[in-house]
């Protein structure tokens, strides 16, 4: 898919900031997108009727339940004077990373969201006046049913890497002596989502989706191989098996989309890794952040066996937590592989929560993790301030000049100081994260949910006993669509899983 | 020496299926053509099995016929059992098929040639393709060099003789030649872009003929080998004599072959079968007719059963003890098979769990006694074969006419190919068909109609004429082939349409009659009556999507009749007739509107039935019609963006090396069928676009 004259959307400011965020929409479809969900204060300021370069003040709707996701500012601007010289549309918020992110959803799911409405509410129902001159309300249901059905046809998706610049060129916008750099920004902001894709991927993550797609394809390739050679295959009862199975899709990708929501699917956040040496309490401090029993703590040192991870959200500041295995010596080949990996893990973390237990002395352990970490963004978290503190800050301090914060995982003291220093780094901007991770878990997400979507057409047609040949067609795009997480295209998988695993002709 | 020499417009070689089309078509449009064929008993024979059509395959024979080709008319002159496949299934997925009389088909085929004007055929094997260097760019100084001005390149030493031009500045220069471009190893020059012309062939008895375009139709003869057992035959199918020189000399024009191979089951005498132990399989009672110029009531005939009977576990032991013996196992055979149509020891190896393969008992005509055993072909030994095809239920007894072989042969990698079907490097030379590496005769029949119609109108100076994916069958046909890869024999299927629920068999001549009346294939009264078609769809289905009704006492005893649910608000027939217990007909009875003018328009041209069926589809699938074409219409926003021929693609820095690669191999003519390209990126997309538009 190409979509040169898809209508785009994309988070225009960077994720480091908190504060006021912009989300860019350009294409043709921007001013009706947006107008779908944006309810003004001041009646006639609708999107559709802003001229040019002005802007209204109001609220942008979730259209699912009507609930209001933000206050924000519309700044309408149409084209050719815009950037990309379509017409384009900002929304500026001000609720933070995860009001940005709703919007967006559902900005590029609108099609989605009308289709489910649309499916839920009969006409029948709405202008129920069965008695007496029903061909006068012809009219009234046509008009009705246009606005519904225009909103139905809004598509919006999310930008692909460098999307606004590519189109700012293509549409003449961009002088043609910075086409080579165009290309240049092009090609290195892919490279880059790629490899997130790929890297930030969880691996048990690929397995499903691939596990969903192999089972997607051997279906329609049965159904195929019935098509193509009736007298061979037969397609008597299929029906009613395949919509067992697609149902069982169905939830294992609503599954993968709470997920992809929970920012469980790809590593999103500031990737925060808790260090310290075995039995300083890093668990329980977890725990206390993540407001569960989630690791297993024990008195032994050396319990937290391999990294664990946590998705949390702080103030609004998304933080993936990494527990790690206490970096000490060790001869244990199991607790082996997790010091390692606390040791990668560090070396790639946003930021370092390093815990001290202040209640026994520094030792050789905590001198060589503070060596190994003085360069990097650090807060000291001493804990155990219930019990008697045996260490003072200038021992510390020799090896690591960092903010020290008295906390007590067992009296859940301290934290808010703690809070409040993340929030101070954050918005300072000394704090941010690779937000690619983030745009990618939203490609990841959209193609999750157009997969659903696909699956639930298809299960649709199954009920109006529409011939199979009509609903492979949504099957093959739900196949496609998960293809995209995993960076798989289609190709020939049809024709080659057919004759894999039929046998086919004469 | 004196050797004939004779001059022609157009010359095809080979008259197979492809061939038969691409001399018809381009005879039809005034080009003065001859054809070749190794034999006049073979034209447009059909080797293998015995029918035509088919899934996907039947789609392809209504396109050809809409396009005005002939495959249609002449299956409809000489089946013998009809067969509309996927009733049950959605209307994109019926597919016609019918048994043909084979011999009844060659002949009917031939005297349709021999009655055409403008058209010779000639027995005549060609050795020979005659090309000659076009016009070369020298780039240094951006003199052009002309082709006549060469005197002589000679491949084989790597060397140019003497270019004789105007500054004589490349002597005795020695050439590397890669993928058809010469570059001269002299400090002044670079590299030639070395575009060939098509000056006509040569035939084994030394007879030239020129013209200037020529369409490569050989099918399964170049090279050929026949091969079952340890037997190997150096000839075509059925014995026929194989073209054993030809391969050499595109070779030595720098178009290079591969190997691929097919296959064939026995035939066996219809007296020493025992039909009693088998299932019948009749033809529809009500048949349906390829051609749009024929009536159901005037091609109707009695038509002749096919017999059903199966494999079994004894068939399998006796293929499993006796595999060792297969050359294609052995390794005896090296060209690739397709997978789609496996030999009966293939199926039993791969698929180990089936217990039972079909066996479908086909009559090869009405005047002979020869049985087509569909579902077994094989390459094993004789012996087993008779082992083998009498331990199937009804073959107890089985004699064999002829034996089941495998066929291995040379054909082209249709990457070399542009849409039109014509060489990217050489001018005026054109393939078509199993040449192609495709299988089948109606994919064969396809490229030739559009090779023949191709060639005919770059004769005289007209467009092009590419039928894009969105457009027909035959339009995915020839854009898989000239863009993809294909490892085995390509099949037409279904599947590969990715727009199929608007190519359906049903509205073949919805899509394309206007195209062949332009081109000039459709005569213009066949066109008038196919308007007057259109006009009658069209009109009906706007008619009944206006025509509202509401919930008065008639129509809710109507649809309480056909056990409906009653209306709560007014709709539209055409909402009615989208419910799946009602259609076009039943709606009749409330359909004031439609009058006796509708009702004498729809059966005066006796073609009400179709006209009917039209209506219903349009309506009854409208949602998923539309979704369908709204895609198409973005499909084809990227079909409209060209790429230039001399893109250097080296020249776009950020393409990603397997994109570079790629492109560089294919050489797309637009986006869309570069976005198709697997190893192609959007973001390679992305900077192709911005590369062209710099």
């Amino acid at each position: 898919m190409t979509g040169l004259s898809d209508t785009i959307a994309a988070i225009a400011t960077g994720m480091n900031q908190g504060g006021i965020g912009v989300i860019r929409v350009s294409g043709d479809q921007a001013v009706a997108a947006v107008d779908s969900i944006f309810v003004p204060k001041k009646k006639g300021k609708e999107v559709r009727n802003l001229d040019s370069y002005t802007a209204a003040y109001g609220n942008v709707m979730n259209p699912t339940d009507n609930s209001i996701i933000d206050e924000v500012i519309v700044l309408v601007m149409k084209a050719p004077s815009t950037y990309t010289k379509e017409d384009v549309v900002e929304i500026d918020c001000h609720g933070g990373m995860q009001v940005m992110k709703e919007i967006l959803h559902v900005l590029t799911n609108l099609n989605n969201i009308y289709l489910d409405k649309n499916n839920n509410c009969n006409v029948d129902d709405v202008i129920n006046n069965t008695d007496g001159e029903i061909d006068n309300s012809i009219d009234n249901i046509i008009s009705n049913n246009n606005n519904e059905l225009d909103n139905l046809n809004l598509r919006v998706r999310l930008a692909r890497p460098g999307e606004f610049t590519e189109r700012a060129f293509l549409n003449g916008r961009i002088d043609l002596s910075q086409a080579e750099s165009v290309m240049d920004l092009i090609s290195a902001k892919s490279e880059i989502a790629a490899k997130t894709a790929l890297s930030q991927l969880k691996g048990s993550l690929r397995d499903k989706i691939i596990d969903i797609r192999k089972n997607l394809i051997h279906n329609i390739a049965f159904i195929e191989s019935a098509l193509d050679d009736p007298e061979h295959y037969s397609l008597d009862g299929f029906q009613d098996k395949l919509s067992v199975i697609l149902n069982e899709k169905k939830q294992e990708i609503s599954h993968l989309i709470e997920t992809a929501d929970n920012g469980k699917m790809m590593k999103e956040g500031i990737q925060t890794v808790i260090l310290g040496k075995p039995n300083a309490g890093k668990s329980s401090i977890l725990n206390v952040l993540a407001g569960k029993d989630r690791a297993i703590v024990t008195d032994v040192a050396g319990t937290t066996r391999d990294t664990l991870e946590e998705f949390i959200s702080i103030n609004g500041i998304p933080l993936n937590i990494i527990d790690t295995a206490g970096i000490h010596d060790t001869e244990d080949v199991v607790e082996k592989i997790g010091v390692d990996r606390s040791i990668s893990a560090a070396n790639q973390a946003d930021l370092i929560l390093y815990i001290i237990d202040s209640s026994v002395p520094l030792d050789d352990n905590d001198i060589q993790i503070m060596e190994r970490i003085k360069d990097r963004q650090v807060i000291i978290l001493s804990n155990k301030s219930d019990l008697k503190n045996v260490i003072k800050e200038e021992d510390v301090r020799k090896y690591l000049d960092h903010r020290i914060i008295e906390i007590s995982a067992k009296e859940q003291s301290g934290f808010e100081e703690l809070y409040e220093e993340l929030n101070h780094l954050f918005f300072e901007g000394r704090l941010s994260y690779n937000d690619e991770i983030y745009i990618t878990n939203a490609r990841h997400k959209q193609a999750l949910e157009n997969a659903l979507s696909s699956i639930e057409m298809a299960l649709g047609s199954i009920e109006d006993g529409m011939p199979e040949d009509f609903y492979t067609i949504d099957l093959m795009s739900a196949y496609e669509q998960l293809g995209f997480i995993i960076g798989e295209s289609v190709e020939d998988d049809l024709v080659d899983t057919i004759f894999r695993e039929f046998c086919m002709g004469k | 020496m004196n050797n004939l020499e004779e001059t022609y417009d157009a010359i095809v070689v080979g008259a197979g299926h492809a061939g038969c089309e691409a001399a018809l078509a381009m005879a039809r449009m005034g080009i003065e053509t001859i054809i070749f064929t190794v034999s006049m008993d073979s034209v447009a024979m059909m080797p293998c099995n015995p029918n035509i059509g088919g899934s996907s395959k039947g789609h392809l024979v209504r396109e050809i016929d809409a396009l005005g080709g002939e495959m249609g008319k002449n299956i409809d002159k000489t089946y013998i059992q009809s067969k509309m496949l996927n009733r049950s299934k959605g209307p994109a997925v019926h597919s016609l098929r019918a048994q043909a009389d084979k011999v009844e088909y060659t002949k009917q085929m031939r005297m349709t040639m021999q009655n055409t004007d403008h058209l010779t055929l000639r027995q005549a094997e060609v050795a020979e393709l005659l090309l000659e260097s076009q016009t070369m760019h020298y780039n240094d100084n951006d003199t052009k060099l002309t082709a006549d001005k060469i005197e002589s390149i000679d491949t084989t030493n790597n060397k140019i003789e003497s270019i004789d031009t105007a500054n004589n500045k490349i002597k005795d220069n020695s050439l590397n030649i890669e993928n058809n471009n010469y570059s001269i190893t002299n400090e002044e020059s670079s590299v030639f872009n070395n575009k060939k012309i098509v000056r006509g062939v040569r035939t084994k008895s030394g007879a030239t003929y020129y013209a200037k375009a020529v369409i490569l139709c050989t099918g399964v003869y170049l090279n050929a080998r026949c091969i079952y057992g340890d037997v190997v035959n150096h000839t075509g199918p059925n014995g026929l004599s194989a073209a054993t020189f030809l391969s050499g000399s595109l070779v030595d024009n720098g178009i290079p072959v591969r190997r691929f191979k097919t296959g064939t089951p026995a035939r066996i005498d219809k007296r020493s079968i025992d039909f009693s132990k088998m299932e019948e399989q009749f033809g529809d009672e009500e048949i349906t007719p390829f051609s749009f110029t024929n009536k159901a009531c005037d091609i109707a005939r009695e038509q002749i059963s096919c017999w059903l009977t199966y494999t079994n576990e004894t068939t399998h032991d006796i293929i499993r003890a006796n595999i060792d013996r297969s050359p294609l196992f052995s390794g005896a055979i090296e060209g690739t098979g397709p997978r789609y149509c496996p030999s009966i020891e293939d199926k039993v190896m791969k698929f180990a769990d089936k217990n039972r393969h079909q066996v479908f008992i086909e009559p090869e005509g009405e005047f002979t006694n020869e049985m087509y055993i569909g579902g077994m072909s094989s390459s094993l030994p004789e012996d087993v074969q008779y082992a083998m095809y009498r331990s199937v239920l009804g073959l107890e007894n089985a004699k064999i006419v002829r034996n089941a072989y495998a066929i291995e042969y040379d054909c082209i990698s249709a990457l070399m190919l542009k849409h039109t079907l014509e060489f990217k490097d050489v001018e005026g030379l054109y393939s078509a068909g199993q040449m192609n590496g495709s299988s089948g005769y109606e994919e064969a029949g396809a490229q030739g109609l559009m090779a023949g119609i191709n060639a005919a109108r770059k004769l005289q100076g007209k467009e092009e004429v590419v039928l894009d994916r969105s457009q027909g069958y035959i339009g995915v046909l020839i854009d898989d082939l000239v863009t993809k890869e294909t490892k085995e024999p390509y099949r037409m299927m279904t599947s590969r349409a990715e727009y199929r629920l608007l190519l359906r068999q049903d509205n073949a001549d919805l899509r394309l009659t206007d195209i062949g009346h332009d081109i000039g294939l459709i005569p213009d009264d066949r066109y008038e009556r196919f308007c007057g078609k259109r006009e009658l769809i069209n009109s009906e289905v706007k008619r009944l999507s206006e025509t509202m009704v509401g919930g008065n006492k008639r129509i809710q005893d109507f649809l309480e009749s056909k056990s409906s649910t009653p209306l709560k608000t007014a709709v539209s027939l055409a909402d009615l007739i989208r419910r799946p217990e009602l259609d076009y007909e039943s709606v009749a009875i409330i359909d004031t509107e439609r009058n006796e003018v509708i009702e004498s328009d729809l059966y005066r041209n006796n073609i009400s039935k179709e006209v009917i069926d039209q209506i219903n589809i349009e309506i009854k699938y409208d949602g998923y019609i539309k979704r369908q074409t709204s895609q198409v219409e973005h499909f084809k926003k990227l079909e409209g963006r060209r790429i230039p021929d001399n893109i250097d693609y080296d020249d776009v820095k950020n393409l990603r090396k397997e994109a570079r690669q790629k492109l560089n191999d294919i050489r797309p003519e637009n986006i869309g069928q570069a976005s198709r390209i697997s190893g192609v990126s959007p973001a390679d997309i992305s900077v192709l676009l911005i590369y062209l538009n710099n």
